[in-house]
């Protein structure tokens, strides 16, 4: 089971002091939080992608390139790299690149962002989001996977032997997880391919990302890459911690309140009744994530988001702490209780090399089985 | 005997409010129409003014609360919905629209709809069929062709004596007892992750 932060990179004024950080403070402040992620002993820090201010990562490979040589264990993500807009074979190219720089520490979730104006500034058509989505990682599979690529689609120039440089670490090519908060067809992609679904899980009710997860789950099973429970899911989620539960509403409250994405709406006590966020004590948070996999059943990593609303960078790097000292090593050993031997962990490169190297060793029936088990 | 169900949504503010009191006529007078044919009629009333907070939430956070969830799930099942508004500065109100544009795609696609509208003056009754009957249209919805305006004299007064109100109400509830009769939305099976015809996750002359 791997845990970490996902961040969308916000430039958000502090609510209670009215101040807001500069593009410069917040980049810093986003390395700052990456390695600290390392330091408490999370796995995985997943950056976002946007290109429209109050937003500041719109180069998520320098960053995380960045990020890769400060860091040793900490397993590289996107949250999430836009499939719709940019180039296929950019994507290949720099991740690839990324790949070899951190040791493959990295894997990518790739999502379709959510501001409108980013296809027309791409030069793209929004109403044409999924077919996007669906050509360009067709062709993002081939370039990591073949050598030479001959190309044609409907949304690039053709490609007549083409071959993205560098080749993917070991011949293995990052693993992907889609993301999608309300399409099948993003859920059944991911299903087809036998790669990862990440569900945002954060801006609706369970009963619908148990539906969606449910669905790709299903899907995962039919394209023969293993049983339903076998598929490989990712969640959201969002807490915000103090010893005292009191104190974390206290704390909290004045930037829920004023919060981008849900400010001024629903109060901090209905959203947290009605969505993943935990405003309270380590041990109410602990609870509340124990209790994922009776809905989503048995899964492979959980990220939080821990760094907006105009949190400083102090607040978050204490919420890390809290995170890293008393969370996450309580449900690591809660979700390792009565999990089934046959679910599998999070992929990672090592992990990813050795399934390859197994299949080619073992002999082609054996294989084949296991292809399709 | 069929089993169907209306959904009364009634945009009102006031309580009591003389859009209810609509709404409940045009309810009353359809379930008639439909028992006279054997049918067993449930209607189920949702008062918008008691959602109006669940609604600005939805619109705000892009999901229902429960209380939301479950009025909008009452609507979208139902075999008729009877929709009713004040008219505010010539159109239907702010928190009318609202819940309709909180629905999801397609939510009440080929529901039969009958409309109506209450106001102060007969004067803005063509806002029935300027501004409510296009939404609807818009929802893909089937309206019924007669909609009716209640002004605030015609709670009182019987200068009309050509149609009045009762008439009025009788004539559109017996139209679109008629649309509910003939439909066959609610008995087709929909299925929320169902992919578009010919989805291939691999896309299309993607590969050579």
């Amino acid at each position: 089971m791997q845990f970490g932060i996902f961040t969308v990179g916000d430039v958000t004024p502090d609510p209670t002091t009215g101040r807001t950080p500069t593009e410069g403070e917040r980049i810093k402040a986003i390395l700052a939080i990456a390695e600290k992620v390392e330091e408490v002993g999370l796995d995985v820090f997943a950056l976002g992608e946007h290109h429209n201010p109050p937003f500041i990562p719109s180069s998520p490979t320098t960053l995380l390139g960045y990020i890769a040589a400060r860091t040793s264990t900490l397993l590289l993500s996107t949250s999430t790299t836009l499939i719709t807009t940019n180039d296929p074979v950019k994507i290949a190219e720099d991740y690839a690149t990324l790949q070899h720089i951190s040791d493959g520490r990295l894997d990518l979730i790739l999502g379709r962002g959510n501001t409108g104006p980013v296809y027309p500034w791409f030069g793209k058509d929004i109403r044409q989001g999924i077919p996007l989505a669906i050509e360009n990682y067709a062709l993002l599979h081939r370039l990591w996977r073949e050598d030479v690529v001959d190309w044609s689609g409907k949304f690039r120039t053709p490609l007549q032997g083409f071959t993205a440089t560098p080749r993917p670490l070991d011949d293995v090519p990052p693993f992907v997880w889609h993301g999608s908060i309300r399409s099948p067809e993003i859920a059944e992609q991911a299903a087809y391919y036998g790669d990862g679904f990440f569900a945002n899980n954060i801006f609706w009710p369970k009963e619908h990302y148990m539906q969606l997860i449910s669905f790709y789950r299903q899907r995962f099973e039919h394209y023969g890459h293993g049983t339903a429970q076998q598929a490989i899911v990712g969640l959201g989620g969002q807490a915000f911690m103090r010893k005292n539960s009191q104190d974390a509403v206290n704390e909290f409250r004045p930037y829920f309140d004023q919060a981008p994405v849900y400010g001024n709406g629903p109060s901090l006590e209905e959203f947290t009744a009605q969505t993943p966020l935990t405003v309270g004590s380590p041990q109410q948070v602990i609870d509340r994530y124990a209790g994922m996999r009776d809905h989503f059943g048995d899964y492979q990593r959980q990220l939080f988001l821990m760094d907006h609303a105009g949190l400083p960078l102090k607040v978050v790097l204490e919420q890390l702490d809290l995170l890293g000292e008393e969370v996450v090593p309580v449900l690591r050993k809660e979700l390792e209780k009565n999990r089934p031997a046959a679910v599998p962990d999070g992929p990672t490169h090592a992990s990813l090399v050795a399934a390859r190297d197994a299949a080619a060793t073992s002999s082609p029936i054996a294989a084949a089985s296991a292809a399709t088990r | 005997m069929t089993a169907r169900t209306l959904a009364v949504v009634s945009a009102g503010l006031s309580k009591p409010s003389s859009t209810r009191m609509l709404a409940d006529r045009l309810a009353d007078a359809t379930a008639r129409r439909l028992r006279e044919t054997g049918d067993d009629v449930t209607v189920e009333v949702v008062e918008l003014r008691d959602l109006a907070h669940d609604i600005t939430n939805n619109l705000l956070t892009g999901f229902p609360s429960s209380t939301l969830a479950a009025a909008i799930e009452k609507v979208a099942s139902a075999d008729g919905l009877i929709a009713v508004t004040p008219i505010f500065s010539t159109s239907y109100s702010g928190l009318f629209k609202s819940f309709f544009d909180i629905l999801e795609p397609g939510a009440l696609s080929e529901q039969p709809v009958l409309i109506g509208a209450t106001g102060g003056s007969p004067r803005h009754s063509l806002a029935l069929d300027y501004a409510i009957r296009p939404l609807f249209t818009y929802l893909h919805t089937t309206v019924a062709t007669t909609g009716v305006f209640a002004a605030t004299d015609d709670w009182g007064s019987s200068d009309d004596t050509v149609k009045p109100l009762p008439e009025r109400i009788d004539r559109a509830a017996a139209e679109f007892a008629q649309v509910v009769r003939r439909s066959t939305r609610t008995s087709e099976l929909r299925d929320p992750f169902a992919l578009p015809a010919g989805f291939d996750p691999t896309g299309v002359g993607g590969a050579q």
